[in-house]
């Protein structure tokens, strides 16, 4: 069938009005998820349940209590996170979780009216960027099934891209939720650290756990960061920015038609009478191994039960890495740590010189599941760390940034870029992104 | 500070013990990485020291 795919700005009027119903939409949605479970994008499809939210929906609106843009609205979780009545999943074999209580942002998003209709499939323990390693199997890309949907939220994507729902919560510890939406064309949001609750999430990494709002434009992701944070956000400016293009480290391993799309972006944004200007992040080549000495000890600490008790049950990648962060030594981990302030101030600076940050988001377009590495300008390149590489820093620095479509490759593949803002400035840089948008 | 050889040699031979021969080529980049943070740390810190 064919996708409805429709932004929450379109549909949310109709619905309003009576014109369009929530009972069939989500039936809509739920008749494409059940149409392509070769794509493995859903844990848990919450069919009745979701039904019933909708018939409510449906109730309360024609009573005209009207809660607002996503009442009615199906929205999709990834199973990393707590859905009252649903196991937490995680995306493995591991015995789930069993909340008896919403994630605060999904109670936020219920309060809304949202309705959900499952739990996304994901990297296991969103310890990946590719998806591939899953108890319930690869999430595949709807373009090609060969290909990866990006990780760790790679399940939510998917769901975007097919039409399965309108909206969706992801969660972004070292691109998780822009690495997917970057392979599969959607937008993808992770705010400030710390800005919205991770309570009643699997942490992968206390210091750099993120979760945010996906969706298929801005303004949907905006409507959805707005009632997740509990604050209005305003994205209809139309001031003239300064765009910052962080050039080295960042633009060294590219894709040849990334890097086109990067020139076209810039080129586009002077058009339209922006300013876009080459600044530099200092100490941005640290990234990798600041990153590595955080994430891998972090995980090993809240894995250490289940590693000790269900060792065979982890898919083998992840459990080599939740393994490797069982040896980093302590004195390591706070040098990392230190290192952290000391990037996040680079970031700052870099900032002071422009509005936000313009870099592409993912450096390759979707990779072929199972590739451990792939050739970017003659060299190759282990797979998980180019996916990480334009992402991972602002997890470190906390600084807010949003992935966006960009176009596609010459193949057809899509490409993202990326905008990353001033540290608590999270609703103006929806505001920077919905005028590069348009 | 534990060397990054030493420390190498006695996180090879522990997951070896754990069977877990696997993870060498892990920890071997891993070693490769606590090295360059070890130079950055170093590094910014003259940096710093310099300002």
């Amino acid at each position: 069938m064919t996708a409805d795919l429709r932004s929450i700005i379109e549909v949310a009027p109709l619905i309003h009005s009576g014109a369009l119903s929530p009972v069939e939409l989500t039936e809509g949605c739920l008749q494409r998820i059940a149409a392509r479970p070769e794509l493995n994008a859903f844990v848990t499809v919450t069919r009745e349940r979701a039904l019933a939210e909708a018939r409510w929906a449906e109730e309360e609106i024609a009573a005209g209590k009207y809660r607002g843009p996503l009442h009615g609205i199906p929205i999709s979780v990834k199973d990393l996170v707590d859905v009252v009545g649903t196991p937490t999943t995680a995306g493995s074999a591991i015995p789930p979780r069993h909340p008896d209580a919403d994630a605060p942002i999904v109670a936020s998003l219920r309060e809304a009216g949202a309705v959900i209709v499952g739990k996304t499939n994901l990297h296991e323990f969103a310890f990946g960027t590719t998806s591939e390693e899953s108890a319930f199997g690869p999430v595949r890309h709807p373009r090609d099934p060969a290909r990866s949907a990006g990780g760790s939220s790679g399940g939510a994507a998917v769901a975007l891209v097919e039409g399965m729902c309108f909206g969706s919560i992801g969660t972004d510890t070292g691109g998780s939720i822009r690495i997917p939406s970057a392979a599969c064309g959607t937008v993808g949001l992770k705010p400030t650290y710390g800005e919205l609750p991770c309570d009643g999430v699997v942490p992968l990494s206390t210091t750099l756990d993120h979760i945010g709002p996906m969706a298929r434009t801005v303004v949907d992701v905006a409507i959805m960061f707005a009632v997740m944070k509990g604050a209005a956000v305003e994205t209809d400016s139309r001031a003239r920015y300064v765009f910052g293009v962080p050039e080295p480290y960042f633009c060294d391993r590219l894709h040849p038609d990334v890097r086109a799309s990067l020139g076209r972006t810039r080129e586009t944004l002077v058009r339209a009478g922006h300013d876009v200007r080459p600044v530099e992040i200092d100490h941005a080549a640290t990234t990798p191994d600041v990153y590595l000495h955080i994430v891998l000890p972090e995980a090993s600490w809240y894995h250490a039960p289940t590693l000790a008790a269900h060792p065979d049950r982890y898919s083998p990648g992840v459990r080599l890495r939740l393994e490797m962060g069982r040896y980093i030594l302590a004195e390591d981990h706070v040098r990392a740590l230190q290192l952290r302030r000391t990037l996040r101030t680079a970031v700052d600076r870099a900032l002071e010189k422009c509005d936000a940050l313009l870099l592409p988001t993912l450096a390759i377009p979707a990779p072929v599941l199972g590739e451990a590495s792939v050739d970017v300008d003659g060299t190759k390149e282990p797979v998980r760390a180019l996916m990480l590489r334009l992402t991972q820093l602002f997890n470190i620095s906390g600084h807010p940034a949003i992935a966006l479509p960009a176009g596609v490759t010459s193949d057809g593949w899509p490409v993202s870029m990326q905008l990353v803002g001033r540290h608590g400035a999270t609703e103006r840089l929806l505001s920077i992104a919905a005028a590069v948008e348009r | 500070m534990l060397t990054i050889e030493s420390w190498l040699k006695a996180s090879c031979e522990d997951a070896e013990r754990r069977g877990l021969s696997a993870l060498k080529p892990l920890l071997e980049t891993l070693a490769r990485s606590t090295a360059a943070l070890r130079d950055a740390d170093r590094l910014i810190d003259r940096v710093r020291l310099e300002q």
